[in-house]
């Protein structure tokens, strides 16, 4: 906007504003019922919803999905789409960053003087375009609950093994199975597409050391498992190196 | 009853003061009711002749709004009393609330939700308080944004309304851990480690989050004060600064109304 268009502005507004009516008691009255719904709204979703409380955190077992607020699937669900590892962190901040650098400077960029949605198609349909896309983002991150089951088949050479093998094969396929590994991997059928990769037949791409070292020391977001129980630990690694 | 001394009154002039009682009239003496008034318009009197709020209070309140105001302008007034609900809602749970990441912290809120009176009431509000606030902010950032209130002179109301939306996700995302059970622990675990990805600040980001290179003890302790001191307390004085310049500058009017022609206005309203 030049001054020209600035002073233009200004003197419209001046004379709607002269136009138009009090604040109190007209706008007071509009939102005094809009408060009035607001906390109906917050007491009803309280007294029907509740507030649950999970079992304590206990950083030896993961037996919760590590699941954000609903607000923030969005934000979980670009890690989903953008999977590959050397674009992580493009997902998890550079997505997010530059959205919100738009958005705080979205004044400055878009400085034309025309006001009405219809006449400004470019800032409408983008307004519209991202509203769609988180909405989308969000189904999909509600949608994408995860298993707390695995129903690989336990595969003939273990079987065969039998012994040790055998046991800690299918200990280690529990502790996955109820420790949260499958909102962010996909094992056979179950779990999710991302953001982890597949670990169907993680067992001949990483030797156990391998696998161990991750569980340790992982690479953002994954958390780490150190605190779990050593043979709970050993279970787990021999239950993934085993998946060929 | 003794009088309170009230202050001088401005001259009236002779039409407006009240006659004389005439001759064989009953005096009529205030009653207790009538004292009470003066009491109360004294104080205000008191007051104002020291700060001059009313002033402040005629400004904020019988200032104008254009013509076409519609309800889409009422979000952000209700994102406001979904903020002051939280406010309160949070301040009753913080009296009960204990940072203790060794067991205290769950236990409290076990507490609450199960033995104290209306405590499962309170922390339901509180909860779900945080999803309509959420919901609100973001109508009322797409009220802003699709009617273009965010063009001169409003643009420094924008970027105050976009940290005012960074600070309300800060908030949802160190209050989400307080609970301490096993949802809490691990989203929190993997939401700090997403911070950590970032560039350049994220790993200073996720290690003052945690308190260090590991989530432990100081952990929690950490997030309660972010969640019920500092950016309360910067959403307090951002909405200050956020009203302020809505009643200094004005709301908009819709962006489709255009004023009367000046000339019609010039006969109708002078
Ligand atoms: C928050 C999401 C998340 C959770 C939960 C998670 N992971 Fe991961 N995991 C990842 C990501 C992302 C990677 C990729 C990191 C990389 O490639 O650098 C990964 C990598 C791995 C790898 C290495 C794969 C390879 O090809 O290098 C293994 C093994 C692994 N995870 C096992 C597990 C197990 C076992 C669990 C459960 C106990 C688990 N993960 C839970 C996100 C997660
Ligand atoms: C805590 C959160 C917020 C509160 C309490 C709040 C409150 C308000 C109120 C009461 C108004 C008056 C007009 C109306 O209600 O529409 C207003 C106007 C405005 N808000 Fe917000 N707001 C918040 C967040 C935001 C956000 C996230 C943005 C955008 C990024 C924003 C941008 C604006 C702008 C530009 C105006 C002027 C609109 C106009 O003049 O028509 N606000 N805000």
């Amino acid at each position: 906007m030049n001054q020209a268009q600035k002073e233009q502005y200004l003197r419209e507004y001046a004379l709607l504003k002269a136009e138009g009516k009090p604040f109190f008691p007209y706008a007071v009255a509009k939102d005094a019922v809009m408060a009035c719904v607001v906390m109906a709204v917050i007491i009803t979703m309280s007294l029907v919803l509740g507030a649950e409380l999970g079992s304590k955190a206990n950083p030896t077992t993961t037996t919760y999905v590590p699941r954000p607020e609903w607000y923030f699937f969005f934000l979980f669900e670009v890690l989903r789409v953008i999977k590959p590892p050397n674009l992580t962190p493009l997902a998890t901040i550079g997505v997010p960053t530059i959205g919100l650098v738009i958005l705080f400077l979205l004044p400055f960029i878009d400085r034309g003087p025309e006001r009405r949605p219809e006449r400004r198609p470019i800032a409408t349909l983008t307004g519209i375009f991202v509203i769609g896309a988180m909405a989308l983002l969000t189904y999909e991150g509600a949608q994408a609950g995860s298993p707390t089951a695995i129903e690989t088949p336990t595969p003939s050479r273990v079987r065969a093994a039998g012994g040790a093998l055998l046991r800690e094969f299918e200990a280690g396929k529990q502790v996955v199975a109820q420790s949260g590994c499958l909102a962010c991997h996909k094992l056979g059928d179950n779990g999710n597409d991302g953001p982890g990769p597949n670990l169907t037949h993680i067992g001949s791409k990483l030797y156990a050391q391998g696998i161990a070292r991750t569980l340790v020391n992982p690479t953002a977001p994954m958390p780490s498992f150190k605190n779990l129980p050593p043979e709970k630990f050993k279970d787990v690694v021999t239950f993934l190196s085993q998946s060929k | 009853m003794p009088r309170l001394p009230k202050l001088p009154a401005p001259p009236l002039p002779s039409a407006l003061q009240a006659p004389p009682p005439r001759p064989g009239e009953e005096v009529t003496k205030g009653g207790p009711l009538e004292d009470a008034k003066q009491a109360g318009v004294t104080v205000v009197d008191w007051i104002d002749e020291r700060t001059s709020l009313s002033g402040v209070g005629r400004w904020l309140l019988f200032r104008k709004v254009p013509k076409g105001t519609n309800w889409f302008y009422t979000l952000g007034s209700a994102t406001l009393f979904a903020f002051l609900s939280q406010a309160v809602t949070g301040v009753f749970l913080a009296m009960y609330y204990r940072p203790d990441p060794a067991g205290g912290a769950y236990e409290s809120i076990r507490h609450v939700t199960n033995d104290v009176f209306l405590g499962q009431f309170v922390r339901g509000m509180h909860k779900w308080g945080s999803s309509v606030m959420v919901v609100l902010i973001f109508l009322h950032m797409g009220r802003v944004f699709f009617f273009g209130a965010y063009k001169y002179p409003r643009e420094l109301n924008w970027v105050i309304g976009a940290v005012l939306l960074v600070l309300t996700l800060v908030m949802a995302f160190t209050g989400y851990l307080l609970p301490f059970d096993q949802r809490a622990y691990w989203a929190t675990i993997v939401g700090v480690n997403i911070n950590g990805t970032g560039p350049l600040l994220g790993p200073y980001l996720s290690d003052f989050l945690r308190g260090g290179g590991e989530f432990g003890a100081t952990t929690l302790s950490r997030f309660y004060s972010i969640h019920m001191l500092i950016v309360p307390g910067l959403i307090v004085a951002l909405i200050g600064a956020h009203l302020y310049l809505v009643t200094k500058l004005g709301t908009t009017a819709p962006p489709w109304l255009k004023a009367k022609e000046r000339s019609e206005l010039l006969e109708t309203e002078v």
